[in-house]
């Protein structure tokens, strides 16, 4: 009952922020120069005054400021997020189109990051000092410091144009007509050079957290006590150890898992990933405001989910802790 | 534990010998013996019905699925397209087109001479504004039969007969679009055209499918079975996808220069500048004519003579976008020789400079946001403004706050590109003439230049259908241009398209790839 409780209060607050968020957003990029009917007007290489007038009457964008963010959340109660003034499509469906992919890639990349990071993590505590350890902690801190555009794109000089093994860019190998398992295996091969990248930087976040997390609990007084009453080594690292060391790991994946999402912007940009980080940062660049508002509530939504449910993993791993 | 860790490495030496081996992606699907044509596109088109989708990638996309009266070679001559005839009266007021006949569209209804009073008189004129300036010189448009129609102008405009490229105004189909609206949305629906390809699927932020048109009009046409334009939006990643063979066409624009000159040297690869008459693309300078520094003739002459335009088309440009000599692009009709901007002088200049009296205002100076190329153009101009003593700052914008910039006129120098459209009337005099002098857009007068004379020069080559009278007034508007340095002229960009060889016709009109890829079709080579 107490667990519902806090869970609904939680959720209160998350709608509190996201209403928040939504405002915030409307009035800063309303503060941005140009709007979209001048870059549609840019990209068309004619316009006169009287087109922008009409594309701007059509958008209701000659209304004053107030007006449209009254009517723009006046909408959104209603869970209306309105028409994209570009693609004058509904906006809810131009993201419900791209947030699988999105989703298929960040997950993946997140799994594999924690996964990886966080066995690398312990193997180096394991062999603190040794070359093992000075392997890890140097290739996590290389990854760590490159830029994410420079290793992508060095990823697709690598293994798509010299090497040609896997696909450089898309989701998955336009015209072939794969159904069934061929499709998904299609899909598989195009999400490893993304998934790969994108997971690089958050594995070396994850190893060197862990390593640091453990090599402090290792010394500590309960894990000296199981020791000495003999508890095999194994289970000791397992349950004594790691358990207590993943808790800063468990905060730094929440946040990690919300931000991912928006977060992507690179990987699928340099991936041409037809994912919704890609729509967000095109639906700045052309001002289209309604697109814009509409990606970053869902991406805030996300943000705010997952931070949810990053403090209930908290009491999984650990059950001291409590919700409330 | 030494089994856990076999098991690992089992795990990863399977899925290392499935990535090698892997499936079928090599290649795109060559099925059929047309085979399929990957060309890459950014940005994204935002809509492609014909008439709604007026965007430089839509245009990319729609020359395929739509057609034109006329198509034009790269002499801007008229060539056959939906119209198979056209006549001129003697006193080039009344044009007559003859229609093909037996043309269907997608959808299987027939294409009639109301088609085309539609598109031209309802369509055009109400969502395009390039056409709707052009066809204020209409009396009217009538369809004299099922395959003519007759077009009356109120007055002489001499680029008339240079309006019916499907890129200026597609034609559409009424029965389809009779009860749009065509103040709101574009209609949702079947993608309808009379073109050589029809509409196959949109993935959106991926990619575009069109499929070979069975029934297209002309015998033999189009080669290819399956065009499919790739969305890609980092150029660098453009380039890598042509070198991995996934793509086969670069159009113009989408690559960055210094990667067209690495990419010309690889085998099989070939780039041609061919293809962008019509359009005849420059690159300019606007000088901000409200800026009381700029008043004085010899600023405006330092700022000339300060840039090195060779250096810009050499090191920047790669070699592929030449200097521009004035306000005419070589290829728009009419351009003279005789008038030419001077060479760079740096020393005069600065000497120019001290006469004014300048006093070391800071000048705003507002780059392109096109990539690499244009800031490092930005970075150059910047350089050899500092060195004949300007004092300069660069303002870098996203392309809405450069346009923004450039439409309220705030700014003291601007980069623009604009395309001349075939004929000065239509594509210079926009530039220049006072009465093209308002807030708002930015593809008229935006530096605010005035001169009666001037005004004058390209009334008269515009009302006139004399070619001699015409070139005799365009020579003397460029040289007054010129003279006043009512702008300064950088570069004439033919967009180089990078291609593989063994695409034979890909470029075969004066529009380039917005012109159908119809003809284009794979050699063995």
């Amino acid at each position: 009952m107490d667990k519902l409780i806090f869970l609904l209060r939680r959720l209160g607050h998350g709608l509190a922020t996201l209403l928040l968020i939504a405002v915030m957003n409307f009035l800063l990029i309303h503060a941005a120069p140009g709007d979209p009917a001048t870059v549609l007007a840019g990209e068309s290489g004619a316009a006169d005054e009287q087109f922008l007038q009409q594309l701007r009457e059509r958008f209701d964008l000659d209304r004053p400021l107030p007006q449209q963010l009254a009517g723009y959340l006046g909408r959104l109660l209603q869970g209306d997020l309105g028409d994209s003034y570009r693609q004058q499509q509904p906006v809810i469906d131009l993201i419900v189109e791209r947030l699988p992919a999105t989703l298929l890639l960040t997950s993946s990349a997140f799994a594999l990051s924690l996964l990886f990071g966080v066995t690398l993590g312990v193997w180096a505590s394991r062999h603190a000092g040794r070359w093992q350890d000075s392997a890890i902690s140097t290739l996590a801190l290389l990854f760590y410091a490159t830029p994410l555009f420079w290793v992508a794109l060095l990823a697709v000089l690598v293994f798509s144009v010299w090497l040609p093994w896997l696909p450089g860019f898309g989701y998955e190998t336009v015209g072939a007509g794969f159904t069934g398992w061929a499709r998904a295996l299609d899909i598989a091969r195009h999400l490893v050079l993304p998934t790969l990248v994108l997971a690089l930087f958050y594995m070396a976040v994850y190893a060197r957290m862990t390593r640091a997390s453990m090599l402090e609990i290792v010394h500590q007084d309960f894990v000296k006590t199981a020791r000495a009453k003999g508890v095999p080594e194994g289970r000791i690292l397992r349950a004594h150890v790691l358990r207590n060391a993943l808790l800063p790991v468990i905060t730094l994946a929440g946040m990690q898992a919300g931000a991912m999402v928006g977060g992507a912007v690179l990987i699928e940009t340099v991936f041409a990933w037809p994912g919704i980080g890609r729509l967000l940062f095109e639906a700045l660049a052309q001002r289209d405001y309604a697109l814009l508002l509409g990606t970053f509530l869902v991406t805030a939504s996300i943000a705010v989910l997952f931070n949810l449910l990053t403090d209930v993993v908290y009491t999984l791993v650990d059950p001291r802790i409590e919700l409330s | 534990m030494n089994i856990r860790r076999r098991t690992w490495l089992a795990c990863i030496a399977a899925a290392a010998a499935w990535l090698a081996t892997g499936l079928p992606s090599g290649a795109m699907a060559q099925d059929g013996p047309g085979g399929a044509l990957n060309v890459a596109i950014f940005p994204e088109p935002n809509i492609i019905v014909g008439g709604w989708g007026q965007t430089g990638p839509s245009q990319l996309v729609n020359g395929n699925i739509y057609e034109g009266l006329l198509r034009y070679n790269d002499k801007l001559e008229p060539m056959p397209g939906l119209a198979t005839a056209w006549a001129i009266s003697a006193d080039s007021l009344v044009y007559t087109f003859t229609l093909k006949r037996d043309v269907t569209w997608h959808d299987g209804q027939p294409f009639d001479a109301q088609d085309v009073v539609f598109s031209i008189d309802k369509i055009a004129r109400t969502l395009n504004p390039r056409v709707r300036v052009a066809l204020q010189a209409v009396e009217s448009i009538k369809a004299l039969d099922s395959h003519t129609v007759e077009i009356r102008l109120k007055e002489v405009f001499a680029p008339f007969i240079g309006l019916f490229d499907v890129s200026t105004i597609p034609i559409v189909p009424r029965h389809l679009y009779e009860n749009a609206d065509l103040a709101g949305k574009p209609p949702a629906g079947p993608i309808v055209g009379t073109g050589p390809y029809r509409f196959k699927e949109w993935v959106r932020g991926a990619y575009i499918h069109l499929v070979r048109n069975e029934r297209y009009h002309e015998a033999g046409v189009p080669k290819i079975d399956n065009v499919f334009f790739h969305v890609i939006p980092d150029a660098a990643s453009r380039a890598a996808a042509f070198e991995a063979g996934k793509i086969d066409v670069l159009p113009g624009g989408t690559v960055e220069y210094f990667d067209v000159a690495r990419l010309a040297t690889l085998p099989g690869v070939a780039v041609t500048s061919k293809g962008w008459e019509k359009f005849a693309p420059l690159a300019w300078l606007w000088i901000n004519h409200r800026n009381p520094l700029f008043q004085d003739l010899r600023v405006r002459q330092a700022i000339a003579l300060a840039i090195d335009r060779e250096a810009l088309s050499k090191v920047v440009w790669q070699g592929y976008a030449p200097a521009a000599s004035g306000p005419f692009h070589r290829q728009t009709p009419f351009y003279s020789a005789a008038t030419v901007q001077p060479q760079r002088d740096k020393d005069k200049a600065r000497k120019l400079l001290a006469e004014a009296g300048y006093q070391g205002q800071s000048v705003r100076l507002v780059g392109l946001p096109f990539g690499e190329t244009w800031n490092r153009s930005a970075e150059l101009v910047r350089q050899n403004l500092l060195e004949a003593g300007f004092k300069v700052e660069l303002v870098s914008t996203d392309l809405a706050g450069a346009v923004a910039k450039a439409s309220n006129w705030d700014f003291d120098l601007a980069f623009t590109l604009m395309y001349q459209y075939g004929d000065p009337a239509l594509g210079v005099s926009r530039n220049y003439v006072s009465s093209e002098i308002q807030k708002g857009s930015p593809f008229n007068n935006v530096g605010g230049y005035q001169n009666a004379k001037v005004d004058e020069l390209f009334r008269r080559g515009a009302g006139t259908a004399d070619p001699q009278q015409r070139a005799a007034a365009y020579a003397e508007a460029q040289k007054l241009l010129i003279d006043e340095v009512a702008a300064v002229w950088l570069l004439e960009l033919d967009f180089p398209t990078v291609y593989r060889s063994k695409l034979d016709n890909l470029v075969n009109s004066g529009i380039g790839l917005n012109d159908s890829l119809a003809r284009a079709a794979f050699t063995s080579r």
